[in-house]
């Protein structure tokens, strides 16, 4: 039987109210982020007029700025008329004429699709090294960069064979990083032949028989370290390239080109300049570094006495060197050492200065990464029964690798920012030497801060990317579950 | 042991760049480039333009000697070289000649081991103030603020300016020209100095440059010449006539249109030596009897140069000055062509 219910007695429940005004939505984040204590109020409140005091002056002149003139002194006028005297604004016009230096220096103009198919075909090389054959991130980012590439190339009016050219490669490559993803790494083992010839030109031959080194040098160690080891297979392979790369490779290549002429008209090193040259020192450095980094870290762990030695003092000796004084010393003292009239390329001099001044720093970054693995890790591998270079292999260095990822990437960061120093030697990088260039024309004699916004802003860019993929990469390689 | 080693091998490398150095005609053609020391960008006098061409008035020179020396104008590659690298480019044999703003000084002539051959720019430092400062001379500017570019002679100038004038003034030191103009519009200084060239060229880029003036005082000598290593005699030889046939054609009236003309139809000696009619002028250095000929054709005679490049009818605006020929009151004197 049931008891009536009282009257005051509710029967069904209540459904929740919201929290107060002050305890929810943005009036909550607010008063617990900005205006939690009176001092924080008080430091909001200027932090905000500060903010406040530098848009109110910068994006008016950003966003006012003049895209369309032949002159400073015609921009003047034009924002004198819109905006009234004694206004400001930027004159983009500079930028909007001179943005073909910035980026590509001086390259033939009717050559500016091979650096600009160079650079898509970086992203593609670089695709499976960066995210490891996953298929369909391969798949995005070599159909993106074929896309982008398409825009570029039209925008930049190249003719229609070489649009086509780079649309059948392109597409093809999106075929192969669709049925086999990992395949790519063909691409990514022969760019760097690929990127020298699209950039430097001339005869074919000459990237295919430097490939062909590095073919045999492969053959020869392969076919050797299980007789003599590695480090003497290397030794000998290495040997063995060397008499191809410097007294066969001309021979032969020289033969090939007078019965196979292929090639693209040569291009000299000193019409590089801009981004693009940024990009050559720059990539090229931090290719070659990571790999002569680890070789160094691992010479310094080393307990052979004369290897120890040797990385030890390079890397202490470089590290102590400001990397301007390895610039002078490519620039002007090997000039002196070398025998007259060879004509040993600045650029190159310039790469091989910033790549060994690079690696002294990875090596150390790695060390780092080596010291902070548990001695059990190394142990172990002893107990496996593996040789020095499989631990290293399979165990050491993966590890090591993974600790030292964002020290490694703030290198890699640091040095392309640093390839802007090369300027000092009479190159001509985009943040000094093409801005004085553009400078030094009288129309735009004056001009100050669009320039080095405009550098400033694509270096942001790349440095902004490079910090972004360091940070997807450790959440990738994260075992452990802190 | 170690030392001497060093030094061994630098005395070698040195010998070696010695004899190489012996024959720059003799490279340069076998090279059939003429490889020019420029500056890395220098508003009139040398920087490449927005088609990368290299146009100004020290590349003009550079043209007229590649067109003497390759007979081409356009085999002339140039290679920018800032203030600290450009004496050990030339000394190490990187670049044929340095034709970039260079003060001829006597340290440079002998200690540096090279070769000032002529003068094809007779510049000096001035001051370039505002002008409702009142200020009609350089020596009123007693305690006035002055912007000036750090690590040059133009600093050092200054400093003995004031001195000898016995009056003071604060430097604002400023890395590079654009600083240097952004400082000077914005007020951070009263004055500012560099070479006369340089300052009618900010000026004239001014937002008002009526409101500016440049001072009478020009407070040092900087003669600006082509440069050329010590002990190639020859190859230097080449290059001061090569300047001297510009000059010397513009006394004369050669110019580049009517040089053809004039080495058919002239009478006068001297302009059918130069232009290879009479006499082998050029053969006697090395080049063929055409080599002037070919120089003043290729941007034409000096004055044409100026004129084109810096001279009244450009932005820039550079009144001929010093730089006149002696006929019409000026330093330009070329010796004569016999």
């Amino acid at each position: 039987m049931e008891t009536a219910t009282p009257i005051f007695v509710r029967n069904e429940m209540l459904g929740p109210k919201e929290p107060p005004t002050s305890q929810r939505g943005v009036v909550k984040w607010f008063r617990e982020n900005l205006f939690s204590t009176p001092l924080n109020s008080i430091l909001t409140v200027i932090g905000v007029a500060f903010v406040y005091l530098v848009l109110k002056t910068v994006v008016p002149w950003v966003w006012n700025g003049v895209w369309t003139a032949s002159s400073l002194s015609e921009c003047r006028q034009i924002i004198a008329e819109t905006l009234g005297p004694d206004s400001h604004a930027a004159c983009w016009a500079m930028i909007a004429e001179r943005w073909k230096q910035f980026i590509y220096g001086f390259y033939p103009m009717d050559s500016y699709w091979r650096p600009t198919l160079a650079f898509a075909l970086m992203f593609v090389a670089l695709a499976p090294v960066l995210y490891f054959g996953i298929r369909h991130i391969n798949v995005r980012m070599v159909g993106a960069v074929g896309v982008l590439l398409m825009i570029a190339l039209w925008g930049l009016g190249t003719d229609g064979a070489h649009i086509g050219l780079a649309l059948v490669l392109m597409a093809a490559l999106t075929a192969v990083a669709w049925v086999a993803p990992k395949k790519l790494v063909w691409l990514t083992l022969l760019y760097p032949a690929i990127g020298f010839f699209l950039l430097w030109g001339g005869s074919v031959w000459g990237p295919v028989g430097a490939l062909l080194g590095f073919v045999i040098l492969a053959f020869v160690w392969l076919g050797l370290q299980r007789q003599v080891g590695v480090v003497v297979a290397g030794g000998i392979a290495l040997i063995t390239a060397a008499v191809w790369w410097l007294s066969v490779q001309t021979h032969v290549t020289g033969a090939l080109h007078a019965a196979m002429p292929i090639g693209l008209p040569p291009v000299r090193s000193d019409q590089f300049g801009g981004f693009l040259l940024a990009f050559v020192i720059g990539v090229t450095a931090i290719a070659a570094s990571l790999p002569i980094g680890i070789l160094l870290a691992l010479g310094r762990r080393s307990d052979m006495f004369l290897i120890k030695t040797m990385s030890v003092g390079f890397i202490e000796f470089v590290r102590g060197v400001p990397l301007i004084t390895m610039l002078f010393v490519a620039s002007l003292l090997l000039q002196y050492f070398l025998p007259p009239q060879t004509n040993f390329d600045l650029i190159l001099r310039v790469i091989i200065l910033v790549t060994l001044f690079s690696a002294a720093y990875i090596a150390e970054v790695i060390r780092g990464g080596l010291a902070a693995l548990p001695r059990g890790q190394y142990e172990a591998a002893d107990a496996l029964g593996l040789d020095y270079w499989q631990a290293q292999r399979l165990i050491i260095m993966p590890q090591a690798l993974k600790i030292s990822i964002p020290g490694i990437v703030s290198s890699f960061i640091g040095l392309f920012k640093d390839t802007t120093l090369v300027a000092l030697v009479g190159l001509a990088d985009p943040l000094q030497g093409i801005t004085k260039i553009a400078r030094a024309d009288i129309n735009w004699k004056g001009i100050y801060w669009e320039p080095y916004l405009f550098v400033g802003l694509i270096f942001f860019a790349c440095c902004f990317s490079m910090s972004r993929y360091s940070m997807y990469l450790e959440r990738k390689l994260k075992r452990d579950h802190r | 042991m170690k030392k001497s080693v060093f030094l061994g091998t630098l005395a070698a490398s040195a010998l070696m760049a010695g004899f190489a150095s012996a024959g720059t005609l003799d490279d340069v053609k076998a090279r059939g480039e003429l490889i020019c020391g420029s500056n890395t960008g220098l508003t009139g006098f040398g920087a490449p333009d927005a088609n990368n061409n290299w146009t100004g008035f020290d590349v003009d020179l550079c043209r007229a000697l590649g067109a003497a020396v390759l007979g081409d104008p356009s085999k002339v590659k140039f290679v920018p070289t800032t203030g600290e690298t450009r004496f050990t480019a030339l000394a190490s044999g990187e670049v044929d000649l340095l034709v970039r703003n260079s003060t001829w000084t006597y340290s440079r002539d002998t200690d540096l081991k090279l070769d000032f051959v002529g003068v094809n720019y007779y510049d000096g430092q001035g001051f370039m103030v505002k002008k409702d400062l009142g200020i009609l001379s350089a020596k009123e500017l007693d305690g006035a603020t002055v912007c000036i570019q750090t690590g040059t002679t133009t600093e050092l100038n200054l400093a003995d300016f004031f001195k000898s004038n016995n009056i003071s003034y604060t430097p604002v030191t400023v890395a590079d020209d654009a600083e240097a103009q952004r400082q000077y519009m914005a007020g951070a200084c009263d004055a500012f100095t560099t070479d006369a060239s340089g300052l009618a060229a900010t000026r004239a880029t001014l937002p008002d440059p009526d409101n500016h003036i440049i001072l009478p005082e020009i407070i040092s000598k900087e003669p600006l010449g082509p440069v050329v290593r010590h002990g190639d005699n020859q190859w230097g030889d080449i290059v001061r006539w090569t300047l001297n046939a510009l000059l010397t054609a513009e006394e004369k009236g050669v110019t580049k249109a009517n040089a053809e003309e004039m080495a058919a139809s002239s009478t006068d000696p001297e302009v059918r030596r130069l232009l290879g009619v009479e006499g082998d002028m050029g053969t006697m250095t090395g080049l063929d009897k055409d080599a002037f000929k070919r120089a003043i054709m290729a941007n034409g005679n000096y004055g044409e140069i100026f004129a084109a490049n810096i001279g009244e009818s450009t932005p820039i605006g550079l009144a001929r000055g010093l730089n006149e020929l002696w006929i019409n009151g000026g330093l330009q004197y070329s010796p004569p062509f016999r």
